[in-house]
């Protein structure tokens, strides 16, 4: 039976005690210390000048390592088990693209360096810009944006600036958005300057068309769209859709939350889009550590490269080049040139699979959700509203089970840690009650498959037999159910150790 | 439909393969795409390039990357928001823990407190290094952090001004304009005194409003000054209302005052240089505290939160007030921000919890001390002007280079053909200051290699 590890391990502040140290920093030598003089402490403004020492733990380096090693033991990932969390893509992290990842050439390399010494990099994020252009349908990839919410906002920001160009932009303000949509798109949109709009879904779970036409027009900025959608649904309508908000002078925005559903089946280019965004961290496999790092690259059609941001990597038939020529660029996302130690391992990635193989993730991983999806259907009380077809993902409802037992999506997520598996994503999107999103990525075997299926057949049984274990769960983790009221309410938040409560 | 055996793909094989399907109840994965219009299908192979074997794919890279002139193959002298320290073994084996680097973000609190806690030691240190009450679990860089800050100050205020120095590095400048321009932010510049470096007191004075929601200043600067004067920015800022940003080095809090103290209400930092190596610029670490609630509930991103488990009998760590953030409040969250570097976050808590008290005072020590090495040696060169700014310095110096235009440009093109890499230049971006280059020197830079920086740039410049 899953137990996980418990070592009630304490804060590192409370294994700290005055002469403990962890690490020798290196020291100046000997001359440098000479010609320096005896006060080197002179040099830094009394007014700058820190009292003392700095608070920090005095730990051991074995204190450290065996503190953090525990903490790690404490915490489910990937290379643990299952992770069927929906709209995240929780796959396997090939070990190759870590290998690659550690390499000094790589690591220390320093992002102002003269082209002439970075070559090797320079062509590597070259060949992946050409590469995910093509995966995705599209003319040029820009990879700074260091994640999904990055590479919107740098849509948003392009769409601000196609506007502008054309004049429009002052009465173009308004952003359209699905209701089953990512909180991110939304965000994005509001903090580019954009006023959302949302467009309801039908009876089908995919955009109302109705709806849509009658929201698009003037005021129409672009749409935000994701495909296949968040519940796994693919908007069979794209090409209707994308007419409507070009006919209506908007630009088509998608968010490839959910690509690994048609990797190498579907180019977003090629159902109209304008702009688009790769998450490197799922779709490509890079690890995720435990809410980042992550790459968003966006890739635009010909004629938006002109509002991309500089720098892109050029090639002159000889050399790779920064290149800044880009007159209407709507600037720099991040400071330097994104993720790169991401980039290098998804380019890694997709060397590892090629074009079948790519192919075959998508297959892959939507032949695995089928089969949780019809297992679960056949053996539970779970039901599934809307469309039955689905890719990557499926959301089910547990309305049925919580009308009967009162027990909710929330407890049968908490019970399913119990048997070592992460749950899926629950009380998203939205517009499901009680709702349980799995996605089922292409890395897990068919025996990890039957463990997540039997894990919802024990908690629909359960729900029935003894809710009490459900609502109490989990019961197998390293603390038992959390008091998360409790965690945000102002008279006991704790953000920091040393002062237990705020003020106020 | 051929199917494909690969060692990511369990279940691609052709024998599991149509057990799955029959399960489904279909006969192909076809059927499983079929409600996706023919038009949008792509039917062809894509055209990327495919190597069979994992060895061939490493060696392929290895390849690539081998053409990479790396600072562990010459002495470089670039600093300007990426450093080069050295980050200690157990850091590196800390961050290689897979339980941590293949997790998501931590949604399920009892089967991730490794992450939260972690995450909330990081939180703790930084607040206490810098004297905040709050500090989140990480942005994705320095300069996203301070487009973040800008926004947060202004939505405290409810005003639309924010103040960055000249000297403010260009690329973060540009990161800056993308947060504030579409918010109606509008951005404005104070000088920084010719002489010392450091900002211009009374230029910054008259700029400072009642329509100025922050004014933004970074010790050391860009140009690596020590400016007592910013200690009094906090003061001139609050007789007008308005909040005070302060951008510190992680590393420079070993030996520096805590921003907190002199007044500070947010502090931002890029926190590469305690987490993690260089990697082209990225992936970095983007740090972001603040002082009181009112703030700290405009905090952008994820914090952690130390609390109970929910019979109270346990000490446990979850992630809080959430209704911030944009999966519960959508288009009125504080920011988009979802995925950040947490990685990073845990990395930079192992690495101050080594380096403690005494060790990060001695690693500013000895950064102090290289940089006034490097300064001191350089200014004995015939021609060159170093420190170009009175002021002090901590670990980047500007140095000015007496000669035609191009002078600068030449020394770094036959610097490097002689095994080693000059500052940045700052002809483009601060023509004001002739050929002129910014130089970092951190501990990792020996004394062997600082002079032959020297011997080196006297040697090209009398040519």
């Amino acid at each position: 039976m899953f137990h996980q590890a418990k070592w009630d391990e304490p804060l590192i502040i409370e294994r700290s005690a005055s002469g403990k140290k962890g690490h020798n920093p290196a020291r100046p030598s000997d001359i440098e210390r000479k010609i320096v003089g005896p006060e080197p402490w002179n040099n830094v403004p009394r007014t700058l000048l820190r009292n003392g020492v700095p608070p920090l733990p005095q730990v051991s380096e074995p204190e450290v390592v065996r503190h953090y090693t525990r903490l790690s033991q404490e915490n489910f990932a990937v290379d643990l088990g299952i992770y069927p969390l929906g709209s995240c893509t929780m796959k396997y992290n090939p070990k190759v693209s870590e290998a690659i990842a550690q390499n000094p050439k790589l690591e220390k390399i320093h992002p102002e360096q003269d082209e002439s010494t970075v070559q090797g990099i320079l062509a590597l994020l070259h060949r992946l810009d050409e590469f995910l252009a093509e995966i995705t349908g599209m003319s040029r990839m820009s990879l700074q944006p260091v994640a999904g919410a990055a590479g919107e906002y740098l849509g948003a920001l392009i769409m601000r600036a196609y506007h502008k160009s054309k004049g429009e932009f002052e009465q173009r303000r308004e952003m359209i958005i699905p209701d089953s949509a990512h909180g991110t798109n939304p965000a994005s949109a509001a903090m580019a300057g954009f006023n959302v709009v949302v467009v309801p879904s039908n009876s089908e779970g995919m955009v109302d068309l109705d709806a849509l036409r009658k929201v698009a027009g003037p005021r129409t900025a672009g749409l935000m769209i994701t495909n296949p959608n968040t519940l796994g649904i693919f908007e069979k309508n794209v090409l209707k859709i994308a007419e409507a908000v070009h006919d209506a002078g908007g630009l088509l925005y998608y968010d490839g939350a959910n690509f690994n559903a048609i990797l190498g089946k579907v180019r977003p280019g090629d159902m109209g889009f304008d702009i688009v965004h790769l998450n490197l961290h799922k779709t490509f496999a890079t690890p995720h550590g435990g809410g980042g790092p992550g790459a968003g690259p966006v890739g635009v059609r010909k004629d938006l490269e002109r509002f991309l941001p500089v720098p892109l990597v050029g090639f002159d038939g000889e050399k790779y080049f920064f290149d800044y020529d880009i007159p209407q660029s709507v600037g720099k996302v991040t400071a330097f040139h994104g993720n790169i130690g991401v980039l290098v391992r998804a380019y890694a990635y997709i060397l590892s699979l090629g074009p079948d193989g790519l192919k075959a993730v998508a297959e892959t991983a939507v032949l695995n959700t089928n089969y949780v999806l019809a297992k679960v259907l056949e053996r539970t009380k779970f039901e599934l509203p809307l469309s039955k077809r689905r890719k990557h993902e499926f959301v089910l409802s547990a309305r049925k089970i919580n009308e009967q037992t009162g027990v909710r999506a929330l407890d049968i997520g908490k019970r399913m840690l119990d048997w070592g598996l992460h749950s899926p994503t629950v009380y998203f999107p939205q517009i499901v009650e009680e709702a349980m999103m799995v996605e089922a990525p292409e890395t897990e075997s068919l025996r990890d498959l039957d463990e997540l299926v039997e894990a919802f057949v024990q908690a629909g049984k359960e729900a029935e037999t003894d809710p009490e274990k459900l609502r109490s769960a989990p019961h197998h983790t390293s603390v038992g159910r959390i008091d998360e009221v409790k965690a945000s309410h102002p008279k006991t938040l704790t953000l920091r150790w040393s002062n237990p409560k705020l003020s106020g | 439909m051929a199917t494909f055996d690969h060692p990511f793909l369990p279940n691609a094989g052709a024998p599991i393969r149509k057990m799955m399907l029959d399960a489904i109840g279909v006969a192909s994965i076809d059927e499983l795409y079929s409600d996706i219009p023919t038009q949008v299908r792509t039917n062809r192979p894509l055209k990327v390039d495919w190597l069979p074997s994992e060895q061939e794919v490493k060696s392929h890279v290895e390849r690539m990357l081998a053409e990479n002139k790396s600072a562990a193959d010459i002495p470089v002298f670039l600093g300007a928001g990426i450093y080069n320290h050295y980050l200690p073994a157990a850091v590196k084996a800390i961050l290689a823990r897979t339980e941590f680097q293949t997790s998501y973000t931590p949604y399920q609190a009892e089967i991730s407190q490794g992450i939260l806690q972690s995450l909330f030691e990081f939180q703790s240190m930084i607040a206490d290094l810098t004297q905040m009450d709050a500090v989140n679990s990480s942005l994705y860089d320095g300069s996203t952090a301070l487009g973040e800050a800008a926004r947060m100050a202004c939505r405290a205020t409810g005003r639309k001004k924010i103040l960055v120095p000249h000297s403010l590095h260009p690329a973060k400048f540009s990161v800056l304009k993308n947060y504030a321009e579409p918010a109606g932010i509008g951005l404005e510049t104070f000088n920084y005194d010719k002489g010392t470096g450091g900002l211009d007191s009374a230029d910054l004075q008259s700029k400072v409003d009642r329509d100025t929601a922050a004014v933004y200043c970074e010790v050391p600067s860009f140009f690596g000054i020590l400016d007592p004067e910013v200690a009094n920015v906090p003061s001139i800022c609050h007789l007008k209302g308005a909040l005070s940003i302060v951008g510190f080095d992680p590393v420079s809090l070993g030996g520096l005052k805590p921003p907190g103290e002199y007044g500070s209400d947010i502090v931002i930092a890029e926190g590469q240089s305690i987490s993690t190596e260089m990697n082209f610029g990225g992936p970095a670490l983007g740090i972001i505290g603040c002082r009181g609630e009112n703030l700290i509930r405009q905090l952008p991103g994820r914090l952690i939160g130390m609390t109970t488990t929910l019979d109270g009998k346990e000490r446990a760590f979850s992630m809080v007030l959430q209704t911030r953030e944009q999966h519960i409040r959508r288009e009125k969250a504080t920011s988009n921000i979802c995925t950040n570097e947490a990685l990073f976050a845990i990395g930079a808590a192992a690495y101050l919890s080594l380096l403690g008290p005494q060790g990060l005072r001695q690693l500013f020590e000895s950064i102090l001390v290289k940089t006034n090495y490097a300064i001191k040696m350089l200014s004995e060169i015939p021609g060159v002007v170093v420190p170009r700014f009175i002021g002090p310095h901590y670990q980047e110096f500007v140095v000015s280079f007496k000669g035609a235009k191009g002078t600068l440009a030449r020394l770094n093109k036959s610097l490097l053909s002689h095994g080693v890499h000059g500052g940045k230049s700052l002809v483009k971006d601060f023509p004001e200051l002739g050929e002129s280059a910014l130089f970092c020197v951190t501990e990792v830079h020996s004394t062997e290699a600082i002079d032959k920086l020297r011997l080196l740039t006297e040697k090209l410049l009398g040519a």
